[in-house]
């Protein structure tokens, strides 16, 4: 292995503390994964470890778990590319717990499920409606597994630059895939635990070193002049290289509703063609701003609380009460981590501002790794590999993490629901043991494949669509299951489905369509454009639409503001229409859910109905 | 809220009991989400309207930039940890409610 690295860094001279660092990473998460192997045996270990994973660890673990590729890599380049709206991501991903912890996390956990299909079955006695709930598990997983492999494509063709993108890929997925498949939840939760204080301090750490030598958060971004400033009021020492003409200008860069928010008008302002449209145009563009603003947040706050693999978490835990207080904690640990990856953005553009020029994984997403690198130049060469290898490591504990969670989820989705419950719902604990880690190993072969076909896409827009997508159907669907009784399976189902899928075929269209843009975009030939055009027309067609129709485009792009009422509003209606059909023991349910433990209703719904369950 | 299906007149089951149950989680949790929705809608409405004096530097950061990019995080901290003593302290007040009125 030395031998190999020697050879390796030789001819292409990787940093040795980076790939040291990277390497330790994922030794240790396969050490434990092995270690905590013999720690797991029952099928309850393996779905929710055992129910009995306290809060501390359980906290960590779920902010281990939640904090992917997107939050380490993915917001400080979009904050350093689009400036102050970017901001918003980070926010809502952490205080989208609240919504978490105010309506669903103690009830959810009451309930005494393995899964969110096993919620859905049980709340409406309906085994039609668990297909249903495990089609939506499964789809929010893969859109949500994806990204995490793009980052392990590009992280590792960015520390070892000779490797394919797919290398990346294939190494993240089989070491999760083993270790997922040795140690179930129970395994992870120790690994994810770890993986969440190996973040923190590979983005603070890094952070704080850097500020004390170049200049601090708040005198970079004084640096920013305002559009009320005519100078900008940086104190004396901040250095600050020259903006390159690709990157947005200050007083729109440090300004709300800046780029992020107004690309699809401004795409229609360029292809107007009087003035007078021109100017119509501009006008709206704050309006419409505000707009995608509210949406954006809409799909952030209410997908965090219906992501199926961080739902399925609560599970873990002893009783309701330790629920709510794990999703305080969960708040405060990530939150802390949040307030540093803006920090990144921020000097990144007053000091790395080439890499506004570069695009996709070249670009503004790579600042996290890259910053530190700057020491290097700066008499610290030491001091500057060593703190680029440590974040190299926190990427790495990032997409892993987040990866070992979307595969026991999905695989608890296959082994539980499909197999257990459909296929063959006979089965002894040991065969369930066994299907599990079939089901971890099927599905990790898929998010291997899709990974691989993903590298156009931006990380952080698939994970928009993750959120987008949960929003508008799990969301609703727990929130309303849990405080309305007079909710009917039907009225659930034709909701979710509704919502679910029109927030997926609108973000379809909307990816389809610039997935081409792009390509034709880097035709320079106008003869062979207009063929490529041609052999294109329904994205042409629908690109043609956009810029005819930027409001259209806002509300397609981010559709939560009308898909997260409107599936709401069809559960109200459906459910009225159907009212005869609401489950006879609904007053039961709602007591399992809402009554304090120390009453002693609590039924462990699975071991209740099937027998299954612990040793 | 949908009306009561089938009423039976025992203590903690009881449609009484569950429904002030519900009642009194729920009217808890949309009071502290109240307070995290007006500030989550009000923000962009006050850049939208008051950009000037949203701009305004404090301690080198804009004014708005401080409050989303710092300060949103410790004030929802603190909305939760309202809710978790208020609504801890709500169901050990229906168990011992629940409680007195089985001993009775």
């Amino acid at each position: 292995m030395n031998a190999l690295l020697l050879a390796v860094e030789a001819s292409k001279g990787i940093d040795p503390w980076i790939a040291i660092c990277s390497l330790a990473t994922v030794a240790i998460t396969v050490g434990m994964g092995f270690w905590t192997a013999g720690k797991s045996k029952s099928a309850g270990d393996f779905f929710v470890a055992g129910r009995s994973v306290s809060v501390g660890w359980n906290a960590s673990a779920i902010s281990g778990e939640y904090l992917s590729a997107a939050s380490f890599m993915g917001v400080a380049g979009m904050v350093m590319a689009t400036g102050y709206d970017a901001l918003w991501y980070p926010v809502c991903y952490a205080c989208g717990y609240l919504f978490l912890l105010l309506f669903i996390a103690g009830p959810l956990r009451r309930f005494g499920a393995y899964t969110i299909p096993d919620f859905a079955e049980g709340r409406y006695d309906s085994p039609v409606f668990r297909k249903i709930a495990v089609c939506f598990v499964l789809f929010i997983g893969f859109f949500y597994t994806m990204p995490q492999m793009k980052g392990a494509g590009t992280t590792l063709a960015y520390i070892f630059p000779g490797l394919p993108y797919w290398a990346g890929v294939v190494v993240v997925g089989a070491v999760i895939t083993l270790n997922v498949s040795l140690g179930g939840m129970k395994g992870i939760t120790l690994v994810q635990a770890f993986q969440y204080w190996l973040k923190v301090f590979a983005i603070t750490v890094p952070i704080f070193v850097l500020a004390s030598l170049v200049g601090h958060y708040q005198q970079h971004l004084a640096a920013n002049k305002t559009s009320q400033e005519a100078v900008a009021s940086a104190p004396a020492g901040i250095e600050r290289k020259a903006l390159p003409a690709k990157a947005p200008k200050d007083e729109a860069w440090i300004a709300p509703f800046g780029k992020l928010t107004t690309k699809a008008l401004d795409a229609s302002i360029i292809a107007a063609k009087t003035p007078e449209a021109k100017a119509e145009l501009e006008a709206n563009k704050k309006p419409y701003s505000l707009l995608y603003t509210y949406s954006l947040i809409i799909a952030l706050v209410c997908g965090t609380a219906g992501l199926p693999h961080i739902l399925v978490r609560f599970y873990t835990n002893p009783d309701g009460v330790a629920a709510k207080r794990t999703t305080m904690w969960v708040m405060i640990l990530i939150g802390v981590f949040y307030v540093f990856p803006p920090v990144y953005g921020v000097i990144g553009r007053s000091l790395t501002p080439e890499l506004y020029d570069a695009v996709g994984a070249k670009g503004t997403d790579k600042v996290v790794l890259e910053l530190p690198t700057l020491l290097a130049g700066r008499d610290h060469p030491l001091l500057g590999s060593i703190l680029s290898g440590i974040t190299c490591a926190g990427a790495f504990a990032a997409f892993m993490s987040t990866f070992s969670g979307l595969l026991v989820s999905m695989s608890s989705a296959l082994a539980h629901d499909i197999y257990g419950r459909m296929l063959k719902p006979d089965a002894s604990p040991e065969q369930r043991l066994k299907a599990f880690k079939w089901s971890a190993l099927i599905v990790g072969l898929v998010a291997v494949g899709l990974g691989s076909q993903v590298e156009a896409l931006e990380i952080n827009f698939m994970v928009g669509q993750a959120f987008a997508i949960a929003a508008a159907s799990y969301f609703p669907l727990l929130f309303m299951s849990v405080w309305w009784r007079g909710m009917t399976m039907r009225g659930a189902a034709t909701g979710m489905l509704v919502g679910g899928l029109s927030a997926l075929a609108s973000i379809t269209l909307t990816s389809v369509s610039d997935v081409a843009v792009a390509k034709a975009k880097k035709i320079t030939d106008a003869a062979e454009l207009s063929a490529y055009w041609a052999d294109h027309p329904l994205a042409k067609t629908i690109a043609d639409g956009w810029v005819a129709h930027p409001l259209a485009r806002i509300l397609c792009e981010q559709p939560a503001i009308w898909a997260v009422p409107l599936s709401i509003l069809l559960m109200i209606f459906v459910s009225k229409a159907t009212a005869s059909t609401v489950p006879a023991d609904v007053r039961m349910k709602m007591l399992v859910l809402h009554a304090p433990e120390a009453l002693g209703l609590k039924q462990e719904y699975i071991k209740e109905h099937e027998g299954l369950g612990g040793h | 809220m949908s009306e009561p299906t089938s009423p039976t007149p025992v203590d903690i089951h009881s449609d009484a009991f569950l429904a002030r149950m519900m009642r009194d989680q729920l009217k808890l949790s949309i009071a502290c989400a109240l307070c995290f929705v007006v500030a989550l809608v009000a923000l962009p409405l006050l850049n939208y309207f008051q950009p000037a004096f949203m701009a305004q530097r404090v301690f080198g950061f804009t004014l708005t930039w401080l409050i989303l990019g710092v300060l949103f995080f410790p004030f929802v901290w603190v909305i939760s940890y309202v809710f978790i003593k208020r609504s801890i302290a709500l169901e050990n007040a229906e168990a011992q409610a629940a409680q007195d009125g089985q001993t009775k």
